[in-house]
């Protein structure tokens, strides 16, 4: 069984129907850059993966736990999926520390000492260890991303979503984050990532899948996609982004 | 018999003055009691519960606290229930503030981003942890400005009680004049009581929300 089964689903806000029926599988430790315009449904498939939104119709069964069951344990879901926003969404009123910890305590009900030495581990991973009791607004926006990947990272997902998580940086900050990614996915991190880093989709992710108008319109390796686009409308998107 | 208002006045005034505080901090706990549970009506997925506490809302806002006042006070009599008046002030005055209060709080926990009970719901907290440790901590510190504002006039409306005859600052004042026949120099120090009441909670709010960090 695939880590991510996902079986014609069907998203639609109003009259506007931003999923027609997509099918996706996604194996343990791959990585999956999901490209396409805006619009074309990226991101709310990435939110439909860990119930932030709700399908029409269709299935979505994320390591073992079904998404789209009327009873899903959607909590439970959420400490195996984790996501990191484009927006990053620290809590303001919260330390660096307490933003890793809070999630460790109320949710896997760690004692405060692990939370915190976990929470020490994974903002250090992220090259944070200085910042530790600092409070989100006096990082960068690429600090404040890895704090981010950081807190979502320390809960032990199976998966993790990360939903344009650069297009909010400033150029000169978008490397650092990446770097972040490029560690967690030498670490075997299964990942799928809507971005604009095409160069970072084709070094990084093992496959590419092309999105447009709500359906997945390529999806293959990650290099042979970008490098031969079967379709005119992978190459047009290509063509726009690249220069 | 008129005679010179002297220091004896002063701590009349002052003793007055306890009622004032007595006043307003009573209405302000069972307003804020009341308050919260109208913020929350106000928010919460059932639309007849929203119109409940809408139409409470818009009703206490939108009629005269003296209205009120009077309306307890000499119109329950009419219907065979007497209050004294403590009782009706502390009673108007908290239904009033828990209007005024409900709508603030209601406000700040609207004001915090919906991506922030996203970011929540994300780690995999629940609704209330969402609600209890993201929400309502950021919502707090919005709202301490507002509610302190709302106090301070809280204060200052506490006089209307003494068309009732309860005696705070204002009737007490009133008592005092009438006996020493200055009334410039008793509602000066009147007024000057009223802005050491005022000004402290100005300045804790400030404290609070230099604590609180309200710029984070």
């Amino acid at each position: 069984m695939s880590l991510v089964e996902i079986d014609n689903i069907h998203k639609r806000f109003g009259p506007v129907e931003v999923l027609k029926g997509v099918s996706l599988k996604v194996e343990k430790g791959e990585i999956v850059a999901v490209i396409g315009r805006s619009g074309s449904g990226k991101s709310t498939l990435l939110r439909c993966i860990n119930g932030l939104e709700r399908v029409q119709d269709g299935r979505i069964i994320v390591d073992g736990i079904e998404v789209t069951a009327p009873n899903a344990d959607l909590n439970l879901l959420r400490q195996r999926a984790g996501m990191v926003f484009q927006s990053y969404n620290l809590f303001p009123h919260l330390t660096v520390e307490r933003n890793v910890m809070l999630a460790l305590k109320l949710v896997r009900k760690l004692e405060s000492s692990d939370a915190r030495r976990i929470a020490h581990e994974m903002v250090g991973k992220v090259g944070l260890a200085e910042k530790f009791l600092a409070y989100p607004d006096e990082l960068s926006g690429g600090q404040q991303q890895r704090v981010a990947i950081a807190r979502s990272l320390a809960m032990q997902p199976a998966l993790m979503l990360f939903d344009e998580i650069t297009s909010a940086l400033d150029p000169e900050l978008v490397g650092e984050v990446l770097r972040v990614l490029e560690s967690v996915a030498r670490e075997g991190m299964t990942m799928m990532l809507v971005t604009h880093e095409m160069n970072f989709a084709k070094n990084v992710a093992h496959r590419v899948i092309f999105m447009h108008e709500g359906r997945i319109h390529e999806d293959g390796p990650a290099r042979e996609i970008l490098a031969e686009p079967r379709t005119a409308e992978l190459r047009s998107f290509l063509s726009a982004v690249l220069h | 018999m008129i005679r010179d208002f002297d220091s004896g006045d002063v701590v009349y005034l002052l003793l007055a003055a306890r009622w004032t505080v007595a006043l307003v901090v009573s209405a302000t706990l069972c307003g804020g009691v009341l308050g919260f549970v109208v913020a929350i009506a106000r928010v919460v997925p059932v639309a007849p519960v929203r119109w409940l506490a809408i139409g409470y809302i818009n009703l206490i806002q939108g009629t005269p606290l003296l209205g009120q006042l009077f309306a307890l006070f000499f119109a329950l009599p009419l219907i065979g229930i007497t209050v004294d008046a403590w009782s009706a002030a502390l009673v108007c005055m908290s239904i009033y503030a828990s209007a005024f209060l409900g709508e603030i709080w209601r406000s700040g926990l609207q004001s915090v981003h919906q991506r922030q009970w996203e970011a929540g719901a994300s780690l995999g907290l629940t609704y209330r942890q969402q609600l209890g440790h993201v929400v309502i901590p950021q919502a707090l510190r919005i709202s301490v400005a507002p509610t302190v504002g709302f106090l301070v006039q809280l204060v200052k409306d506490t006089s209307l009680a003494a068309l009732i005859g309860f005696v705070e600052l204002t009737r007490a004042s009133q008592i005092i004049s009438s006996a020493t026949f200055s009334p410039l120099t008793v509602y000066t120090t009147a007024a000057a009581i009223y802005f050491v009441i005022c000004f402290s909670l100005s300045q804790l709010s400030q404290v609070l929300e230099g604590r609180l960090h309200v710029t984070r």
